[in-house]
Order: C-alpha cells, then sequence, then structure tokens
C-alpha cells in the first residue's frame, strides 16, 4: 500500500499565532485517516495547510510528488476535495448548480456521476433546484459530501462531518463514507471530535495536540487503551 | 509625530515669513497660482476634517464650492457688497448647506456616502442652470469689482492661514478627539459618550464652510466669474484626490496636496512627453493610482514613518 | 486559539448572510402596478405612449451602465466610480476605428472585444492590489482611474464634440398616430439582447456558474478548482463590454465629447441602487423605470425642466438610501461588517 500522502514537519500560522509547530502523518491510498484532538489543537489548520487555504511551511506529497504553494485550486486540480469547516456550500445556489460546481476540474461529460450520486443520496434528484441554503444540516453535509464525490478525487479532507447532526445522522454520513471508502477505493483523511465513531470508522488516526502529533497509530490500539483514551480521547 | 512645540511654531513662522515675502518675486501670473494653491489648501483643509478625522467620505465639496462662490458673485452683483465681507457671508451660508447635507449623512456609511456625495456634486451645478434668471444660467455671474494679482495673494494666503489656524484650535481640543475616536470606530465613541449625530454633522458643517470660503476665493480668483462649469464633477475629484495624496489625518500634508493640485497643470505642461496642460489628468490620475497601490499611507505617511524610524534610532 | 481560527477561516471564506431571494409581494405588486399604469396611460394618450418608448430606451441605457455597476459589485464589493469613463474611453475608440475605416458594426464588436481586455486588465493591475484594503483606498483609486481615462480621452482626441454614423438611421415610424424614432427602437433592442445574452452566460454555462460561485463564495468556490481571480478579471471584462453597450448607444443622441458619460454614471448609480445594489435583475428595472419615470415627470411637470433631471435623479438615489437602502430587489444588509 503506497503513501498517497505524507505531511512532513508542516508548520502554519495565522498571522502571529503558530497553529502547527510541525506536524507529520501519512495517509496509505484506500486507507481511512483519522486526525483527532481537542479544540484547537489543529486539526483544520492540519486540512487547511494540505488544501493551502493557509500559508504553510514544510514538505506535503501527493501520490509522491510534492504539492507547489499555489492556491486552493491548483490543490483541487491536483486530485484532493477539501470539505471545510461549514461544508463549502453555495447557500445561494441550487443543489444542482453545487453538484455541478463540485465537478468544475472535471473535463468529460458528468452524467454518469450524477446518476451515481443519486443512488447514494436518492434524495438529491428531486430536490435538485432547491436552494442549497434551505437544506437542513444533515442534507448540507450529504450534499457537501456529494459534491465532492462529483469531483471525483483520489483524496477526501473532511473536516468535522458530525458538526451539529444528531447521533443518527452522524452514523448514516460516517456509513456513506466506509461505502465510498470501501466501493469506489477513495482515501479520506478525516479531522473529527468525535473520536469514538471516527475510531471505528477509520483504520489509523493521529492525535494532535498544540499543533504537534502527540500519538499516532491503528485505532485498534488506540481504542484498546484506557489510558489514552480517557487522557486524548475523552471517553 | 508630534514635533516640539517651539519647532513648530518656528517652522510656522518661518514659512509665515516667507509667503510675506513671495509675492513681490512673482509675475502677476505666478502670483495667480500661488493664490490658487491657498485657496485648494483651504478646501483640501476643511476635507480632511471631514474624511481624514471623522471618516465620512465626501467626493461631492467641488458643490460646497460652488455655493460659496455664487454668494459671493451674487451678493456682489446683485448688492454690490464688499467683497471682503462676502467671505464670512459665504462661510455662514456653506456652513448651513453642510450642516444640511450631514444630516441625512448620519444614515450613510463608508461608500454609500461616497456614492450620494458624488450625486450632489454632480447636481448643485445644474441648479445655477435650472434658476437661469438669478444665477446667469451657463454665462455665470460675475462680482462687480476684482481685486489685483497681489491684493489676491494677500487675501487668499490670509484667509489659508486663518483656516490653518481654526482648524488646529478645533481639532488639537476635545472636538478634535472626538472626530478622531468617531474615524476610529463609531461603536467605541458612541458608548463612551460621545455624541455621535452632533460631531458628525459639525464636521460636515465646518468642512463644507471652509470649502464655501475656497470657492469665493475661487471666484476672485478667476476674474470674479462664477460659472457652473467651473465647479464641475472633476474639481471634487481633486479634492479628494487631494486630501488622500496628503494623506489623510494629517495637516501639513495637505499643503503637499494643494501644492500639487494648483502646480500640476505647469509641471505637466513642461515635461516633454505630456506637452501640454490637457495631459495633467493622465499625470495626475497616473500618480494616484501608483501612490494607492505602491505607498499606502500617502506621501506624509512614508515621512511620518521615516520621522519615526529616525528616532527610534536615536 | 480555535476560536480565532474559526473567525479566520469565516473571515476568508467572506460568508453572506444566505439565503432568501428579495423579491418580496408588495414590490412586486408595485411592478405590476408600474405596468399597468404605463400600459393604459400609452393606449391613452399618444405624448403618453411616446414619452415611454424614449423613457425605456433611455432608461435601457441606464440599465446597461447599472448592470455593469452591480455585476462589479457583486464580484469585488467595488463601486466603480471609474465605469462611466471606461464606457466613453471605448466609444472613442469606436469612433476611431470607424474612422479608420471600418463599418458601424464591425467595429461596434471589434470595440465589445477590446473593452472586454481593457476591463479584465484594470482590475487585474490596478484593483486587484487594492481590493482589500479600506473603503476609502477603492475609492480613491477609482476616482485616479476616472482622472485617468478622463485626461487619456481628452489627450489623444480632445474635449470638442465629435460625430459618428447614425447606427440605426433617423427615420420616425409611425403606429397609428404615435411616433417612434428608430434610433430609440435600435437602443432598446441591443441594449436588452447584451443584458439578455449576459443573463444567458451567468445562468446556463459552467464560466457563469463559476463566476457567480466565485463571486458569492470566493473561498469555497477556490476548493472545487475555479480560479477565484480570473474570474474577477473577467467579470470586469463583460462589466466593461456593458459600459461600452451603453456608451455606443448613448452616442447618438448625446455625441461624442469626453464629458458624455458622467450624467449617465449618476443615472446608473441611481438605478442601481433604486433596483438595489446586488440585483442583476433590479439593476434592468431600476434603469427601464427611471429612464420612463424621468420623462413622464419632465413631460407632465412644468418646473422638472431637463436641467432638474440629475438633481431629480440624485433626489431618488438619496430617498433609496435614506429609506430602503437595500433597493426594490436587493436582498440583504446594506452595510457589510
Amino acid at each position: 500500500m503506497s503513501a498517497l500522502l505524507e505531511l512532513d514537519d508542516v508548520r502554519a500560522r495565522y498571522g502571529p499565532v503558530q497553529a502547527l509547530h510541525g506536524v507529520s502523518l501519512t495517509v496509505d491510498e484506500g486507507e481511512i485517516v483519522a486526525v483527532l484532538g481537542a479544540n484547537g489543537a489543529g486539526k483544520t489548520t492540519t486540512l487547511r495547510a494540505i488544501s493551502n487555504s493557509v500559508r504553510r511551511e514544510g514538505g506535503i506529497r501527493f501520490a509522491g510528488k510534492p504539492v507547489g504553494r499555489g492556491g486552493p485550486d491548483d490543490v483541487a486540480r491536483l486530485g484532493i476535495a477539501h470539505v471545510p469547516e461549514g461544508r463549502g456550500t453555495f447557500a445561494e445556489l441550487s443543489v444542482w448548480e453545487n453538484l455541478r460546481l463540485g465537478a468544475y476540474t472535471r473535463r468529460g461529460p458528468i452524467k454518469d456521476d450524477l446518476e451515481r450520486v443519486s443512488a447514494y443520496f436518492p434524495w438529491i434528484e428531486e430536490r435538485r433546484s432547491q436552494q442549497a441554503g434551505t437544506l437542513s444540516g444533515g442534507e448540507q453535509q450529504m450534499l457537501a459530501l456529494a459534491r465532492a464525490f462529483m469531483q471525483r478525487p483520489r483524496l477526501l479532507l473532511l473536516d468535522e462531518p458530525s458538526l451539529g447532526l444528531a447521533p443518527r445522522l452522524v452514523t448514516e454520513i460516517f456509513r456513506i463514507i466506509k461505502d465510498l471508502n470501501d466501493t469506489e477505493g477513495l482515501t479520506v483523511l478525516v479531522v473529527e471530535q468525535n473520536a469514538h465513531i471516527a475510531l471505528q470508522l477509520a483504520q489509523t488516526a493521529y492525535v494532535l495536540e498544540v499543533g504537534r502529533v502527540a500519538l499516532s497509530g491503528p485505532s485498534a490500539e488506540l481504542q484498546a487503551h484506557d489510558s489514552v483514551r480517557r487522557s486524548y480521547l475523552g471517553y | 509625530m508630534r514635533k516640539t512645540p517651539s519647532a513648530g511654531l518656528l517652522a510656522a513662522g518661518i514659512a509665515a515669513v516667507a509667503l510675506a515675502l513671495l509675492p513681490f518675486q512673482l509675475s502677476g501670473y505666478h502670483q495667480g497660482i500661488a493664490s490658487r494653491v491657498a485657496i485648494y489648501f483651504i478646501a483640501i483643509l476643511g476635507l480632511n476634517i471631514l474624511t481624514g478625522y471623522t471618516g465620512q467620505i465626501s467626493i461631492g465639496h467641488g458643490a460646497f464650492m460652488a455655493i460659496g462662490g455664487y454668494t459671493t458673485a451674487l451678493m456682489s452683483s446683485n448688492h454690490d457688497t464688499n467683497l471682503l465681507l462676502t467671505l464670512p457671508l459665504s462661510f455662514a451660508i456653506t456652513f448651513g448647506a453642510g450642516v444640511l447635507v450631514g444630516i441625512p449623512a448620519l444614515r450613510l456609511s463608508g461608500v454609500y456616502l461616497a456614492l450620494a456625495t458624488f450625486a450632489f456634486a454632480v447636481s448643485v451645478p445644474q441648479f445655477a442652470l435650472k434658476f437661469s434668471k438669478f444665477t446667469g444660467g451657463s454665462n455665470g455671474i460675475r462680482t462687480t469689482h476684482t481685486g489685483s494679482h497681489i491684493w489676491l495673494y494677500g487675501v487668499s494666503w490670509a484667509c489659508a492661514a486663518i483656516a490653518f489656524a481654526l482648524a488646529w484650535l478645533l481639532l488639537r481640543g476635545r472636538t478634535g478627539r472626538a472626530f478622531r475616536a468617531v474615524r476610529d470606530s463609531e461603536v467605541a465613541a458612541a458608548s463612551s459618550g460621545v455624541a455621535l449625530p452632533i460631531y458628525k454633522t459639525l464636521a460636515f458643517g465646518v468642512s463644507a464652510a471652509f470649502a464655501g470660503v475656497a470657492g469665493s476665493l475661487f471666484v476672485l480668483v478667476t476674474n470674479g466669474f462664477a460659472q457652473p462649469n467651473e465647479f464641475n464633477l472633476l474639481l471634487s475629484l481633486q479634492l479628494l484626490i487631494g486630501a488622500a495624496v496628503a494623506g489623510l489625518g494629517s495637516l501639513w500634508g495637505v499643503l503637499a496636496g494643494a501644492a500639487f493640485i494648483a502646480l500640476l497643470p505647469t509641471v505637466s505642461a513642461s515635461i516633454p512627453v505630456v506637452g501640454s496642460a490637457h495631459g495633467q489628468d493622465v499625470v495626475f490620475g497616473l500618480i494616484v493610482i501608483l501612490i494607492m497601490v505602491l505607498l499606502p499611507n500617502g506621501v506624509v505617511g512614508i515621512l511620518a514613518r521615516l520621522a519615526r524610524r529616525r528616532r527610534a534610532q536615536a | 486559539m480555535s476560536a480565532l481560527a474559526r473567525k479566520l477561516g469565516a473571515v476568508t471564506q467572506k460568508r453572506r448572510s444566505a439565503v432568501s431571494t428579495g423579491v418580496s409581494l408588495p414590490v412586486l405588486g408595485l411592478l405590476a402596478g408600474v405596468a399597468v399604469f404605463l400600459l393604459v396611460g400609452s393606449f391613452t394618450s399618444t405624448i403618453f405612449a411616446q414619452q415611454t418608448v424614449a423613457g425605456l430606451a433611455q432608461g435601457a441605457i441606464f440599465a446597461s451602465l447599472a448592470l455593469a455597476l452591480v455585476l462589479i459589485y457583486r464580484a469585488t464589493e467595488v463601486i466603480n466610480f471609474a465605469q462611466g469613463e471606461l464606457a466613453m474611453a471605448t466609444t472613442f475608440i469606436a469612433y476611431q476605428l470607424i474612422k479608420w475605416g471600418l463599418p458601424y458594426w464591425v467595429a461596434f464588436f471589434a470595440t465589445l472585444a477590446i473593452a472586454f481586455v481593457l476591463g479584465a486588465v484594470i482590475q487585474l493591475v490596478v484593483i486587484r492590489p487594492v481590493q482589500h484594503r479600506s473603503v476609502i483606498a477603492v475609492v480613491i483609486v477609482t476616482v485616479g482611474l476616472f482622472i485617468l481615462i478622463d485626461g487619456l480621452v481628452t489627450w489623444e482626441w480632445g474635449a470638442d464634440l465629435k460625430f459618428m454614423d447614425a447606427p440605426f438611421g433617423n427615420t420616425v415610424y409611425h403606429v397609428g398616430k404615435v411616433a417612434f424614432s428608430r434610433n430609440d427602437l435600435g437602443v432598446l433592442l441591443v441594449s436588452i439582447l447584451s443584458v439578455f445574452l449576459l443573463w444567458v452566460l451567468f445562468q446556463f454555462t459552467k464560466l457563469g456558474l463559476a463566476m457567480r460561485a466565485a463571486a458569492l463564495r470566493p473561498a469555497a468556490a477556490s476548493l472545487v478548482g475555479v480560479r477565484v481571480n480570473w474570474m474577477l478579471a473577467i467579470g470586469w471584462g463583460f462589466a466593461a463590454v456593458l459600459g461600452a453597450v451603453a456608451g455606443l448607444m448613448t452616442e447618438p443622441t448625446q455625441f461624442l465629447q469626453p464629458t458624455m458619460m458622467q450624467p449617465i454614471l449618476l443615472y446608473a448609480f441611481a438605478a442601481a441602487v433604486l433596483g438595489g445594489l446586488e440585483s442583476a435583475a433590479g439593476a434592468v428595472v431600476g434603469g427601464l423605470m427611471l429612464g420612463v419615470f424621468l420623462n413622464l415627470l419632465g413631460q407632465y411637470v412644468g418646473f422638472a425642466t431637463s436641467e432638474l433631471r440629475l438633481p431629480i435623479a440624485f433626489g431618488v438615489l438619496l430617498l433609496v438610501l435614506l429609506v430602503k437602502p437595500n433597493g426594490l430587489l436587493g436582498r440583504k444588509q446594506v452595510r457589510r461588517v
């Protein structure tokens, strides 16, 4: 299993505030990797560093090649789909237009992808003209996933998909993510506050603390250790 | 940024002496130009009080100049009022006009105020055309007397000195602090007890009054003629630029801005590529854009930053 | 720390509070009422009909320029005080092309292409560096642009009045007792067509979607691969094209001089504000309404002579800004914090 994404001592800051102090991690192709940690640990910043949404130092390699320091649009064109905090939904546009935007970097016809999206999210077809901002929280999250899927990325970056959702919806969303990983071979890097459910989904996990990797390893191991669970994962 | 009082007074004193002696060295034409520097100085000073100190953007001060200028022309032409007497009258009337504009301006902020004052600047000259029976229409109206070049020089610079003193007194005290508080944060100012509407309207009134006097002098300097196309949109734009190039919020920079506008036609005429005075707007526009893109704080801002750095090293 | 990061994230996303459409029922009722009024009046009185059509033609010009302003405002949140001057300059370019021997309509389309390039270049070179600075900084830059363009045109072509061949001729058609000038009809047709084509571009093409996305949510658009900076430049390009159309349609009646678009700019501002600065439909509706309103007012109110047209437009502008800043079809807040 080759490494799809490698972060090597990545540092990032917001103005004078240093948010990442040297994060290194690896995501293998076909894996689901979770990034965990408390509020303010730097989880979101890590994803933003990968998608060039924040200025960073340190090396990032994708599919063996270094990722340049351009803009988020360059990263998208490499085949990385980033679903940010707030889901990046175009609330003023319709569901359909959101999906079309997801496929912006694609060249060929997208009809097949639209059909597959409908298979994962059956409600999308009949609500395609609805303004995306009027969807419920859960539907918006699903739309975000659908939009990312339309991009046909090799790597999916997810920022707290469970945020603000009822437990039943969270289970549903994570089931879909697992499905995408199994059937489409989509590699996923997911940032989560909800460590419990994230560890059930991911094979590997990294725990961040104050902008550094404090702990990492297979999820099973992290779940097994009581002390680790209590001090780092809060349950 | 504040020099020691004695240094400032000394500089002012030297400037005053230089200005007093200057006209005798110049030809009539150049005395006229020097008078124009004073006129723009007064107008930009006023605009600076409004935009630099209370942060209200006005692209309409040419209109206030028009009101002042027409006041002088009409008073002189209809009632043969002493020219010097029309100046305080012009001050008072445009102050009133400024307050009237300032009241609705309270509800507009930022670029919307710029928009409204822009429209104001375009509209006011139209009234001169509409009521042509009183205002002489597009031909304008003329004062009954005019002054000599040197007399105009003296009056203009005397007014400039008075205006500067007035502005300085206004801005150093409580009012000035209130103005600056309004610019920096309206919310903070209001919550610390600054009566926003009063100060904002006052700023409008004062700045308009300054422009009004400048307008009166402008009419006198242009052979006593008050015409609508003398107070066109371009004038308002130039005033705003003059204030900005000077660095908003600085009294001394105003002189630089005024000189810039008044001397530009002459300067650009002598640049080989530009050739005529027609090219002055090209030079003007280019300089503005270059400054804004390259120097965020205006020319005076650069100087202030240099002065600060020198003091830190000392 | 996370709070700071979130705040910075929100700032860079430039989130607009979604989501309503802004077209309320009372406004629709008002517009319907106005339309009925105009129709009834036109059938009742010949002069009314003539003034309405002439007003619509004028209003179509206001609408084109207003739409350009709205386009730029929506994309970059800049009020471009130089829009009128750019329109004027491109009209002069058309004049020059015709002098060099090109037929009118060839010069017309060539000018549109040139305008597009000019608009995009201006955004890239002049506006982009100052886009994120204070309001006053952006105002000064567009004012500087105004002066520069005005100066360039005066320097190159002079300030005296010039004339171009009438694109639509001077014939007058008669429908019953009502006289319509061919020029007015031509202006209406060209303006409406331009606006329509632009609408099609924005609503139905991938580029249009990308441009809308870049204007609405630049950060999110970037994440799906949209080159936001290019989209903004293209937006300015299309705005310049609309301006060129407005200028070329103005020339037959106002003739060619450097100051020709200055009053039109004021009307366009008033129209854009009336319709709602954020609303493209509003710009069109506002422009048409303003054109008809000014004409009918001038016809039926003796005091409202032609010199007062500009002050009246100013009055409309001020009234809307004070009473209903979002305009007729606009959306949320006027003051974006």
